[in-house]
């Protein structure tokens, strides 16, 4: 691989030249993700084949804010449901069952409560998928993943050219002290 | 035991390669199946279509062919029902509670119990399908725009809260379900090849590994296991309120939800023991689903079994101190009325053989184990009878009395709704991974980090 052009990043813009670094070991995998990035590399992803617990820190990822969902689609299934029961009951077609009064709390509580948790659990799903642009395909293999290996037992270190600082040497010299099983490095359309 | 032992706990037996655990749980998938499993599958049928040429009987000529009569109006149908949604409770314990308390156990028989949920909850749904007699006018259940009024249905009903109860546990159940397998049909796309590659791609959304998406999964699966957790509780407590809310003697109690939720954690954790001992042995799983395993399960099976022994205690007890003579009666009549054979069934069943799992053997004994969770299955389904039919036989009026037997329709539906949770269960071993790919793999390299910090 000629090192001379891969000093500068590719004048096409959105083709970068990559850097994957696959490794067999989790403990390896993010070892190499703290010392690549105490070195000043910027790594853009690790695919694993299980959520390996330390990765998110170590890559430097904020906290997801997937909860908030949840609890808007929470809020929004408790007033769908009070909502629908007392228009149904206590205003569209009013009925006094038993004596008690159209507007009977307690007796809504159940369906409420059930269509509180459905409504969260499609909220959180649905936001999951869409925000990670997960959604049925037809082509078999997703562009982003390095291989077919990282769903079995490789974890895979991806480090972008970004910029003309970047030190293609450094990162070589680097890996080989890192000891991944493979290395490769190849261009991406980003 | 050794002392190093105490400390790291061996889930998942001789410490294999992360590719050989891909390999040994995908192999059951990828292999022709075998004449066990064509055995079991085609007998699975035949039962299942029994219980639809019955079912297709009971809509052509009407419910008369039951052993319904004017004072038991509820007898298999609503027992089976029970039973059913029961069953599938274990499966949400087991993948929302237990992930909730991080017991690192869960992880091999999540995905089989989440299953079985799922198969059970639908058997479940049949049976108020067909006990309101016409099946296709089922839709008016559910509020919508209609020509009568429109009047909408009565939310203040119990069996409305019911329909609600368990089709959001179905949808969500599903819905967890299907996120837990995405990671595992992505391995499986990677290790196909043709259409079955084309399917699990499809069905893999594209799911690439990334350290972003597995955050964001991790935490969907967290916040998925803190709404299925309240919701569990909640649809066997509304099952009883089917109950608890009416005037019945025997029926009218409070204790009905707890003692529910109990009892359909023990009903289920003695169907995923049965299902599970048989599953491993004919996938060859024992590396991952290991007698440990089965040990605690029968743990869960004691405490629960004895939970709802104290129950059934705290049941006669009230009815004796309540000092209402109607509540008496009807226990009286439960334990030694024409229906004791049944009570007795109940209690031996349910209090008596879940206490040979105070010794450790009969823990690691298989045979123990299986033969004690199909008597607990029985015992389970009996507590449901007893409750439906014994307190219906004798009402306020001894004029209106009356015995109540199946007939051989009835039990043919029951039998089909087996059928149809086997057959669901064997498709499911064939074409999607019995054990989660991506969580035995965490699983085991904690184990490895631990075995290291002892050593």
């Amino acid at each position: 691989m000629p090192s001379a052009d891969s000093a500068v990043a590719s004048p096409m813009g959105s083709r970068r030249r990559i850097h994957t670094l696959a490794f067999d070991d989790p403990s390896r995998a993010l070892a190499a993700v703290r010392a690549l990035r105490a070195d000043g590399f910027e790594v853009d992803d690790v695919h694993t084949p299980y959520a390996v617990h330390g990765m998110d820190e170590a890559l430097g990822l904020p906290e997801t804010r997937l909860g908030l969902a949840t609890l808007a689609g929470g809020l929004l299934g408790a007033g769908v449901a009070f909502g629908f029961q007392f228009w149904t009951h206590a205003v569209d077609w009013p009925l006094v069952i038993g004596g008690k009064s159209p507007l009977a709390l307690p007796a809504q509580i159940p369906v409420s409560f059930e269509l509180t948790i459905l409504f969260a659990a499609f909220a959180t799903v649905g936001t999951f998928l869409a925000r990670r642009r997960l959604f049925p395909r037809i082509a078999v293999t997703p562009p982003s993943q390095p291989g077919p290996g990282v769903t079995d037992d490789r974890f895979v270190v991806l480090v972008v050219e970004r910029d003309a600082g970047f030190r293609p040497a450094r990162l070589r010299e680097l890996a080989r002290e890192l000891g991944p099983v493979e290395t490769v490095e190849g261009w991406r359309v980003m | 035991m050794s002392a190093g032992a105490e400390h790291v706990e061996e889930l998942i037996l001789g410490n294999p390669t992360f590719s050989q655990v891909t390999n040994e749980i995908a192999s059951p998938m990828e292999r022709r199946p075998g004449p066990a499993w064509w055995g079991a599958f085609l007998t699975a049928v035949s039962v299942l279509t029994l219980g639809v040429v019955l079912i297709g009987y009971t809509m052509a000529t009407g419910i008369g062919v039951w052993g319904l009569n004017r004072t038991v109006g509820w007898g298999y149908d609503i027992t089976n029902f029970v039973f059913w949604v029961g069953i599938g409770h274990a499966g949400t314990l087991i993948s929302a509670i237990l992930l909730l308390f991080r017991q690192r156990w869960r992880t091999s028989i999540a995905r089989a119990a989440e299953g079985m949920t799922i198969f059970a909850v639908l058997c479940a749904a049949i049976f108020p399908l067909i006990h309101m007699g016409r099946p296709w006018l089922a839709f008016w259940v559910f509020p919508y725009p209609n020509t009568r009024g429109p009047i909408s249905v009565n939310f203040r009903s119990p069996l409305l809260w019911d329909v609600f109860a368990i089709s959001t546990y179905f949808t969500v159940s599903l819905l967890f379900w299907y996120v837990g397998l995405i990671p595992d049909l992505a391995t499986m796309r990677d290790r196909s090849t043709g259409w079955r590659r084309r399917i699990y791609a499809f069905l893999a959304l594209g799911w690439d590994g990334g350290t972003r998406t597995w955050q964001r999964y991790e935490k969907a699966c967290v916040l998925l296991a803190g709404l299925a957790t309240p919701l569990v509780v909640s649809v066997h407590t509304i099952v009883s309120f089917d109950f608890a809310t009416s005037v019945i003697p025997g029926w009218h109690t409070t204790i009905f939800p707890p003692y529910f939720v109990a009892g359909a954690v023990f009903s289920g954790f003695a169907m995923v023991i049965t299902l599970l001992l048989v599953t491993r042995k004919v996938l060859g799983l024992e590396r991952y689903i290991t007698a440990s395993h089965f040990e605690k399960m029968a743990r869960v099976l004691l405490t629960t079994g004895m939970i709802v022994g104290f129950a059934y205690a705290t049941e006669l007890c009230i009815a004796l101190y309540s000092g209402n003579r109607y509540e008496r009666f009807t226990f009286e009549n439960r334990a030694f009325g024409p229906y004791a054979w049944a009570y007795w069934t109940m209690v031996a069943c349910n209090v008596l053989v879940p206490q040979v799992f105070w010794w450790a053997r009969a823990r690691r004994s298989a045979l123990v184990l299986f033969v004690a969770a199909c008597l607990v299955n029985v015992g389970m389904w009996f507590e449901r009878f007893n409750i439906i039919v014994t307190s219906l036989h004798r009402d306020y009026l001894p004029s209106s009395w009356s015995y109540y037997t199946p007939t051989l329709v009835e039990m043919g539906i029951l039998l089909g709704s087996f059928g149809l949770f086997f057959t669901c269960f064997l498709l499911f071993v064939r074409f999607a991974p019995v054990v989660a790919f991506h969580e035995v793999k965490l699983t085991l390299s904690e184990q490895r980090e631990t075995a290291h910090a002892v050593r």
